[in-house]
């Protein structure tokens, strides 16, 4: 269960290997998390990341997930509802993609969008009916800036993010007053694995700052996290810039 | 909204559910028993997530809570079925408040043997947490004064549990985790009028009041000392006494509106506190101010003052649904017990508390008595420390875990009927009998029928 300060005791993590998820669960652990599951592909990473998060105190399983196999979602998550309530499922997972490539190669541009939109849709729908029927639990969503308003240097990443955040805030209308909230986390450019070797954009943040601002956002019970916050007011600004100007800004 | 039951409710209905503080709303089919065979026939079929029966919702966290499952609204049943006039004991229905109680008693010279701080609990309730008051130093907690009680329990039964059984000694501060209590017998006190006469002071810091309460509290039945948890310095632990005992009719005097109806009972009430109050309303400006009046107004020494006894014992009555004032974010309740001897440990964390600016201006400290029998009760001889706080306050988790390990550590406990986010591993600690507890539940209720929201949160 939650405390009052929305504390979990139990957190699963869909994209395991995810720095942002990472820095989340140690923050959590920290507080009240004695059971961490960690949904992946099978790895070595996924499997260090465990090991890692075990030397906090927890107990940790990794169990086997993949987002482009959506057929499997009930069967995996069903798994880990059996063993006991979850409190918190963050679904962290999702794929950068090379702008430059994929706009050539259609298929891999595909591969991003289900990954990133209809991956999550399933696993977002299949958590979200477990979640109900334990009659509480919070679904935190990653979402991203990038899915505000899609930009030229990466829209069909953005694109992605745009339905997956479109998604997650219609779920967590549709779970309003089941005992179940949804938490759609917007950040900006996050310094990771991820976004390793590209250019730095304005207000880059960490997965730690993420990490503090969702670990708020539970306390809060808020539906929507920017961080870093600043961001929130540029994107209004961003959103609201005629067509024209926005497609010669330079982002 | 996190819904309060209590309104005509359709059977079967999902609502959210919290406690008083408002914080962690879950889900729960609320079902609202009318008589005892509604209430046998709900819990034979509770479901896989169990049951757990609620009276007025007055516990501050998550006690009265079943995430995914059945929330029994006991206030429905709500029958006073006998009263003894002469002997001064009540038969009634575990939904019946003490509101109503002190509504059908007071004006035939009865009152309640205990009550806390609002008349809006249940009998149930009261039994379930065991419920203590400003006389515990003189006649213990709710429980001493209950001579028996139904017991619904998981296997559909109806038992009759008298004291000095193991059964009684669990349920009685048991959260109501053995049971739904269906009725209860519980002796009175007989008084002369409706009005307290009531004792102030002042104390000037916090070694003064704990002087005070432990040269003179034995002279008053009702004690409690509100205290200044943002006076810092020298003034750190200043607070107002009050004490008191029932007013004998000689000191109502006949000519008075109080001597005309001298057992009349008249509790007044402001109009509701708003919805929608802005989070942040309490900051540390607005309640050290309040608090600075509070203090300053107080006589520094007055003896003999009349009061009614909604008056006396439960102010906050007077504005209904008053936890709306913190927000949408809603607060929480910390209490804590430390036995004789542990001052140190109270000076340190009042000390703490008052360091850390936390905006608390209902914050009470009283002298426990001598402990009852329940496995799970809560007070121990000694001190015991009161205080709200907005659950917005930045830090306050850590600030909370950190006082928790001074309690421990000093063998004390917190209140379960107050807690919202106790760390489960220091429960064994603070409650050395919870594991005669969990074996009995284990026999009694084998499929864990009764569960809450509590006692999935820290294993009970």
């Amino acid at each position: 269960m939650k405390d009052a300060f929305g504390m979990p005791q139990s957190l699963l993590v869909l994209g395991g290997t995810s720095e942002i998820a990472l820095a989340t669960a140690r923050r959590l652990i920290a507080r009240r998390t004695r059971t961490v599951w960690l949904a992946g592909r099978p790895s070595p990473a996924l499997e260090q990341a465990a090991a890692h998060l075990r030397t906090l105190g927890p107990d940790v399983h990794t169990l086997p997930f993949d987002a482009l196999d959506p057929e499997s979602h009930e069967a995996v998550l069903g798994k880990v509802f059996a063993e006991g309530d979850v409190d918190v499922v963050l679904l962290a997972f999702g794929v950068l993609g090379d702008q430059a490539t994929d706009e050539r190669e259609p298929v891999n541009a595909v591969r991003v969008a289900q990954t990133n939109y209809t991956g999550a849709v399933s696993a977002g729908l299949v958590s979200a009916r477990a979640l109900q029927a334990q009659g509480h639990g919070s679904l935190v969503v990653l979402s991203s800036v990038a899915g505000e308003r899609a930009r030229r240097s990466n829209f069909i990443y953005g694109s992605s993010k745009a339905g997956l955040d479109a998604f997650a805030q219609g779920l967590g209308d549709a779970l309003h007053g089941t005992g179940v909230h949804v938490m759609v986390v917007r950040p900006g450019f996050v310094r990771s694995r991820m976004t390793e070797g590209l250019e730095e954009a304005p207000l880059a943040t960490t997965p730690e700052a993420v990490a503090t601002a969702i670990e708020t956002g539970l306390r809060r019970r808020s539906e929507m996290v920017w961080v870093p916050g600043a961001l929130r007011v540029v994107m209004s600004a961003l959103r609201h810039a005629p067509r024209s100007v926005f497609r010669r800004l330079p982002i | 909204m996190p819904g309060k039951p209590g309104g005509p409710v359709a059977p079967d209905t999902t609502v959210p559910v919290t406690g008083w503080g408002r914080t962690a709303p879950t889900a729960a089919r609320l079902i609202r028993p009318r008589t005892y065979q509604e209430a046998a026939d709900a819990v034979r079929n509770c479901g896989a997530r169990g049951g757990i029966a609620r009276g007025l919702g007055r516990a501050y966290g998550d006690a009265a809570q079943n995430a995914g499952g059945a929330v029994l609204d006991m206030t429905a049943l709500d029958r006073i079925h006998a009263i003894d006039a002469d002997g001064g004991t009540v038969l009634c229905d575990a939904g019946v408040s003490l509101h109503r109680l002190m509504e059908v008693l007071l004006p035939l010279g009865w009152f309640v043997p205990v009550t806390p701080g609002t008349r809006q609990v249940t009998v149930g309730g009261a039994i379930g947490a065991d419920i203590h008051g400003k006389n515990h130093h003189v006649s213990g907690s709710f429980s001493r004064h209950v001579l028996s009680f139904e017991l619904l329990t998981a296997d559909g039964h109806v038992r009759t549990v008298s004291r000095g059984t193991p059964l009684f000694d669990a349920t009685v501060g048991g959260m109501g985790l053995t049971g739904v209590i269906l009725t209860a017998t519980v002796r009175l006190l007989p008084v002369e009028t409706s009005y307290m006469s009531v004792d102030t002071e002042r104390a000037a810091d916090l070694d003064d009041l704990l002087t005070r309460l432990t040269e003179t509290d034995h002279r008053y039945r009702y004690s409690v000392a509100w205290i200044d948890l943002l006076a810092r310095g020298p003034a750190t632990g200043r607070a107002v006494l009050t004490r008191g005992d029932h007013a004998p009719l000689e000191a109502l005097g006949p000519r008075t509106r109080a001597g005309r109806a001298p057992l009349a009972f008249r509790p007044r009430s402001l109009p509701p506190a708003p919805d929608l109050v802005p989070g942040g309303l309490l900051g540390r400006t607005t309640v050290g101010l309040f608090n600075e009046l509070w203090y300053r107004k107080a006589p520094r020494a007055s003896t003999g003052r009349l009061q009614r006894v909604s008056a006396f014992f439960h102010p906050l009555d007077g504005v209904p649904h008053w936890n709306r004032v913190y927000g949408r974010a809603g607060f929480v309740q910390y209490q804590f017990a430390v036995g004789h001897g542990q001052e140190d440990t109270l000076r340190r964390i009042v000390a703490r508390i008052s360091e850390r600016r936390c905006p608390s201006f209902l914050a009470v400290l009283k002298r426990f008595g001598d402990a009852d029998p329940g496995w799970l009760s809560f007070p121990v001889p000694g001190w015991t420390l009161a205080l709200d706080i907005p659950a917005a306050l930045p830090g306050l988790a850590a600030l909370l875990d950190e006082l928790d390990e001074e309690v421990a550590a000093a063998g004390g406990r917190v209140y379960l009927a107050k807690d919202s986010r106790l760390r489960p591993e220091l429960l064994t600690a603070m409650y050395p009998r919870l594991a005669e507890f969990r074996a009995l539940r284990a026999e009694l209720d084998p499929h864990g029928v009764f569960v809450s929201d509590l006692s999935r949160r820290l294993g009970l």
